[in-house]
């Protein structure tokens, strides 16, 4: 790597030549503010919060746009840079809507961090004010435009990363607006509800439907037998709400708040995930022996099949007709589990813990309620379960760790990795290859569809057979992927698809981090991290040697793929229109 | 909304047809979505939701980002224009030299909004960016021609011209 010698602040750092000056001033443990700058997804110099003096410059420059070159001279603490910022910040105030007090991003916004960190003590300006419609139609995501600073880091991420384009900046001067075409509301636009917006959003413009009250109802209905349900992403997560470093496993402590919490039941998606592996690898199997339509694609992910179903019609068959784990368990707990309690099914209220906003859609699907009942009553993000702990006054930190509840509480490795890009996959290979090959493997992990590259290929020789599989994280990468499959450029057995960059660990439900510390720390890596050792730590890491699953197909539903397994355990898909005739 | 109802070029057939002819024109070209709305303007008289969505379609870009670059330029319409399209500007010089006022008269001698259409389709009446006619501060545009150093009491005359 090239260097150059700079000064920041009459300081002498040594820096690789490709840095801007904030990169620069990071390294030289200078901190420069910012507030539209979000590393590798947003990066236009639009907000001018993180003006520098730079010797020989006209004016005040961007330091999140501006190169360093050998010798540059930096100044971030001039008079007229504390200034500028100052201004600048202060412009932005005066037409925000500051009802912090009741905003969901109250302490965790980086508006408000930025206006106590320049010490902004008074709003000079009385500027005009937006007064438009807050856009709530969607069950999983609102949008508030008169909380928006025009950042533009959500229109970036739904279109340059997601590749969705939902929203985009409209109109121009005061009336520019982040929107949708039409200023349609965000059910009748081809939004596929992944909430990635939400995470990059630095104040409470977006934010998911919050569903928690039908939550409190619930449980305080004595008629009611209310389970919860967590998904594997969620205990490596969580901590993050409660102040525990990024990658903390907070498995047995989720589990206590969620008991205390007043759930008569709380299970682990891990163990539908397990499910998913028996019936998606069956299904596997039988296309490839059968004939039958390849390459098969996952279908956990929801925000994936809303974009299949808008974007890629023709990919509707390639499709497993799996349900997602969390929908497979919700129709197992009203129809198996009510039936062997001797509960009525119509009193069964099943709530999912999601790293996710695109479940809450999924959970409304008509289609999704194999029983006569929805499969799934509420489904609430990691973010919404964080307050429902701290609205019932639980010290989170302080709580002893507790197991899953039996019999639905029993999960392999195997499930646990769901959470991360390249999971299901591997899942599927650990069971997929010992059913083919009769025996048991030693290796079982494939670092081939781990970690973070955009599209991963791997070759696993199972059982005579040799399976081309590929995964795909990030709605982009998916739609590179099907273009190469489309343009007849691969053929794959099998392949993976997230929605969410990196998988669930950073799907859009989950704890929001500020700027300074998701442009340095990749959150993706740091809590896949978490999910491996959870896997590790697993005494079972195949989904067919779970006890417990093979307790549910002895007992109920047969063998995988037979008739009651389709009833229950599977769905089909609908091509969308990606905006409907009126 | 419907592109049917416009009346100012050829039946609908054909200008869809035109509309696929701009499309194709403009394909692999990269940045080519300004002139394709230019052109399609041209056709339809004004850019509604159906022709936005066939541009957005055949061109590969999100409607999202067709509607904000026509929502950004006051050159494009969501809405039909008139016979006469009044243009008045809102530039600094303009501005400070009184349009506002102008733009009040033309709204009460037709009864319009801005943005608005009479309904004998004869005028549409807009606000515009500067249009690089400082000199003549206040100035308009009604379709090519220019008046300027204009006062209030000068819009009823000017109207009357286009009366016939």
């Amino acid at each position: 790597m090239q260097m150059v010698n700079i000064t920041i602040d009459n300081c002498k750092v040594q820096v690789p030549a490709n840095y801007t000056v904030l990169e620069a001033a990071r390294q030289a443990n200078i901190d420069i503010p910012t507030l539209c700058f979000l590393k590798d997804i947003n990066e236009v110099g639009a907000c001018r919060m993180c003006v520098v003096e730079i010797k020989g410059a006209r004016s005040l420059q961007a330091a999140c746009v501006y190169p360093v070159a050998e010798g540059l001279e930096i100044y971030t603490q001039t008079p007229a840079v504390r200034e500028a910022r100052k201004v600048t910040l202060e412009l932005i105030l005066s037409n925000h809507e500051k009802k912090c007090l009741t905003c969901v991003r109250s302490e965790n916004c980086e508006l408000q961090k930025l206006a106590k960190d320049l010490n902004i003590k008074d709003i000079r300006f009385e500027g005009e004010m937006s007064d438009l419609p807050v856009d709530d139609f969607s069950p999983s995501i609102v949008r508030d435009p008169n909380k928006c600073v025009l950042c533009r880091r959500c229109v970036s991420m739904c279109k340059s990363i997601q590749s969705v384009g939902a929203i985009d900046v409209t109109e121009r001067g005061f009336r520019t607006t982040v929107s949708t075409a039409f200023n349609k509301p965000l059910n009748e636009v081809p939004c596929v509800n992944c909430g990635q917006c939400i995470n990059v959003c630095p104040v409470g413009a977006l934010r998911e439907k919050e569903d928690i009250d039908k939550v409190w109802d619930a449980l305080a209905n004595p008629e009611l037998h209310v389970l919860v349900q967590t998904a594997p992403a969620v205990r490596v997560a969580l901590g993050e709400e409660f102040g525990m470093p990024i990658g903390s496993r907070v498995t047995g402590k989720m589990v206590s708040a969620l008991s205390r919490l007043g759930f008569d039941k709380v299970f682990d998606t891990d163990t539908a995930a397990d499910l998913t592996i028996m019936e998606e690898g069956t299904e596997l199997i039988n296309r490839i022996k059968n004939g039958g339509k390849l390459p098969l694609i996952t279908s956990c992910s929801p925000g994936w099949i809303k974009f299949c179903e808008h974007n890629y019609p023709e990919f509707l068959d390639n499709l497993s007709s799996c349900k997602s784990p969390h929908e497979m368990f919700g129709a197992v707990l009203k129809s198996y589990y009510a039936q062997k309690n001797g509960i009525d099914p119509s009193k069964v209220f099943v709530v999912s813990i999601m790293p996710c906003t695109a479940k809450k859609f999924e959970a409304q699907r008509p289609e999704l309620s194999s029983t006569g009942y929805a499969d799934v009553d509420v489904v609430l993000t990691t973010r919404e379960l964080a307050r429902m702990i701290k609205e019932a006054g639980i010290d989170f930190n302080a709580l002893p760790e507790k197991q899953f509840d039996d019999p639905m509480g029993e999960a392999s490795g195997a499930g646990v990795i769901f959470g991360a890009t390249g999971g299901v996959m591997e899942a599927a290979i650990r069971t997929v290859s010992e059913v083919l090959s009769g025996k048991s493997a030693d290796n079982i992990e494939y670092n081939d569809v781990r970690g973070l590259e955009g599209i991963k290929e791997a070759t696993i020789e199972v059982g005579g057979l040799t399976l081309k599989a590929a995964v795909a994280h990030g709605l982009g990468n998916a739609k590179k992927l099907l273009d190469k499959i489309k343009a007849g450029d691969a053929d794959y057995h099998f392949i993976e698809i997230m929605a969410c960059p990196g998988g669930c660990v950073n799907g859009g439900g989950q704890p929001i981090q500020p700027s300074q510390i998701r442009s340095w720390t990749d959150l993706r890596s740091e809590r896949a991290k978490a999910i491996y050792e959870e896997d590790k730590a697993m005494p079972i890491r195949k989904s067919h040697e779970n006890p417990k699953i093979k307790m549910l197909y002895d007992e109920y539903f047969g063998e995988p793929g037979g008739h009651k397994a389709h009833e229950l355990l599977h769905t089909h898909y609908t091509k969308r229109e990606n905006y409907p005739e009126e | 909304m419907s592109a049917n109802n416009c009346c100012c070029c050829g039946g609908v057939d054909s200008r869809d047809q035109k509309l696929q002819e701009i499309i194709e024109k403009y394909k692999n070209t990269e940045g080519a979505l300004v002139p394709v709305l230019h052109e399609a303007q041209e056709v339809y008289g004004y850019l509604p939701l159906e022709v936005q969505k066939k541009i957005a379609e055949g061109l590969n870009v999100p409607l999202a980002e067709v509607y904000g670059v026509v929502t950004f330029y006051t050159q494009f319409s969501l809405n039909p224009k008139g016979k006469y399209k009044i243009q008045v500007c809102m530039g600094t010089a303009c501005y400070v030299k009184g349009s506002g006022a102008i733009l009040e008269k033309f709204k009460e001698k037709l009864g319009l909004d801005v943005g608005g259409c009479t309904s004998d389709g004869k005028f549409s009446l807009e606000a515009c960016r500067c249009i690089g006619a400082c000199g003549l501060a206040p100035v308009i545009t009604i379709n090519d021609d220019v008046y300027g150093r204009l006062v209030p009491d000068d819009i009823e005359g000017i109207l009357e011209k286009y009366k016939e």
